[in-house]
């Protein structure tokens, strides 16, 4: 990569540095990575982190398919710097299931609603999913459609999806789904 | 996006220092909702990106009852949406915050952010004028205040300095009788950007309005004040014709322009529609109880 500007000012040389050392958590193990500052979160989840499980749709903060949980609350990873995670704790799909042999109730009742069509959307509306009933664990279906709001699928229609976050809120509470 | 050197200053004064060394070449990193983008889409191509996220001297939320609400230049539109003070005093404020983007992106947006974006349509931005706000701004010659009508001067322009940096938005504290509302209009419930938004601010005393302020969000290069409209609610007694006639007053104060969103007509025609309505609300906050739907004035019916 072409460095923009070849003489930066003395006084500020020591924070101007290119590619830069960072650290984060992702999915409960902490990382170490080296990042130039220009990339996105989601470049580097999906690049120096190995994880494509987030998916880059628009990459403008409208479509929702990047959705991670950073320090507790859902980000578009598009929009936030991977340097700007410094420190941070970040939740992607990959970190969702409790263990390997194990689903989240949200991810059986994707699945048991027929909740995706080409599954593309699906990571990140699954990861605001769990964001919003960590936050509200009885939305109704309006609280529902609001939470989900920036999250676009674009095969097919949202009744599925509500239907299934209803219902895996209704199995987290420890009701019948 | 396009490389740029990354900056991650300890103060305000050399966040503000280093802005002004590189004038026209640095771009201040809040939020980055907007920036990110504007980067990406080449709409922007700073040299270099200062994050101001980590100064201590910027703040977020702060409300006391006597000064009023603090929006410091950390407050993310989520922090206003969910604060149980502005839904309480400043519902208007709220219900922008609420209609801004997605969560995904209020959790990182800021409201000085929007602010200094000083888009026509910006959500924010009318009921922050409405209130009066005044904002708060660093630069090398250090701290100045702005009433926030003087803060805009186009669409996209402020009347920011080389190097000087929004630190926060002062809004007045509420008194009894206040009522605050805010509505916008768009295609569609969410992820939208205004087509017009109006927003109200009074001041119910005795049942008769001692203080008005109607501002109009897209329908004019800036968010801008309906002078005539107000004046004409200003010192009165409240019936629903009158506030018909406020609403028609308002329709031709605005100079809207025709776009994707819109045309020009229809904008003008959900003025009328607009301002009756969001004085209602803003009534009803005041404790002031009016039918919920106005009847539809002549130049309503006429226009449409």
């Amino acid at each position: 990569m072409m460095n923009p500007s070849p003489n930066p000012s003395p006084s500020l040389t020591p924070s101007l540095t290119q590619t830069m050392a960072v650290a984060m958590t992702i999915n409960g193990e902490p990382r170490q990575l080296l990042l130039d500052p220009w990339r996105s979160l989601l470049d580097v989840l999906r690049n120096e982190a190995g994880l494509t499980g987030t998916k880059k749709g628009c990459d403008v903060g409208d479509c929702g398919a990047c959705t991670v949980i950073m320090d507790g609350v859902p980000v578009n990873a598009c929009l936030v710097l991977g340097v700007e995670a410094q420190g941070s704790v970040i939740q992607t799909i990959e970190g969702l299931q409790p263990s390997p042999d194990t689903l989240h109730p949200l991810q059986h009742s994707f699945m048991q609603h027929g909740a995706a069509q080409c599954g593309f959307c699906t990571p990140g509306i699954l990861m605001m999913a769990k964001a919003l009933l960590d936050e509200n664990p009885a939305p109704s279906e309006q609280e529902i459609r609001f939470g989900l709001a920036g999250n676009i699928c674009r095969c097919t229609g949202y009744t599925k999806i509500i239907d299934a976050v209803s219902a895996a809120a209704r199995q987290l509470r420890g009701e019948a789904a | 996006m396009k490389p740029f050197r990354y900056v991650e200053p300890a103060t305000l004064a050399e966040a503000s220092a280093l802005l002004l060394q590189h004038a026209g070449q640095a771009s201040l990193l809040a939020g980055g909702t907007d920036l990110l983008v504007e980067i990406k889409e080449q709409l922007r191509s700073p040299e270099i990106v200062i994050n101001i996220k980590n100064l201590p001297e910027l703040r977020g939320l702060e409300f006391d009852p006597v000064q009023g609400l603090f929006i410091g230049a950390m407050a993310t539109a989520r922090s206003i949406e969910l604060s149980p003070l502005v839904q309480q005093h400043y519902p208007g404020l709220a219900q922008a915050a609420r209609e801004l983007g997605s969560i995904q992106v209020r959790n990182r947006a800021t409201i000085v952010g929007n602010v200094c974006r000083a888009s026509p349509s910006a959500d924010s931005l009318p009921p922050l004028l409405a209130d009066a706000a005044r904002i708060h701004l660093h630069g090398a010659a250090g701290p100045r205040e702005l009433a926030l009508g003087e803060f805009f001067t186009g669409p996209g322009r402020t009347a920011l300095q080389p190097g000087e940096i929004v630190t926060g938005i002062q809004l007045p504290a509420p008194q009894a009788g206040s009522g605050k509302s805010y509505i916008k209009h768009g295609r569609r419930k969410a992820m939208e950007l205004a087509t017009v938004g109006v927003a109200v601010s009074l001041q119910l005393r005795q049942g008769v309005l001692s203080e008005i302020a109607i501002v109009l969000g897209a329908v004019a290069p800036t968010a801008v004040h309906a002078p005539r409209a107000e004046a004409l609610l200003r010192g009165r007694g409240i019936t629903p014709a009158l506030l018909a006639e406020a609403g028609a007053m308002a329709m031709q104060e605005c100079t809207p322009i025709s776009n994707v969103r819109a045309s020009a007509d229809y904008r003008r025609d959900m003025v009328g529609v607009l301002v009756q309505r969001a004085l209602v609300q803003a009534l009803a906050h005041a404790g002031h109880t009016l039918p919920v739907t106005p009847p539809a004035n002549q130049n309503m019916q006429e226009g449409s």
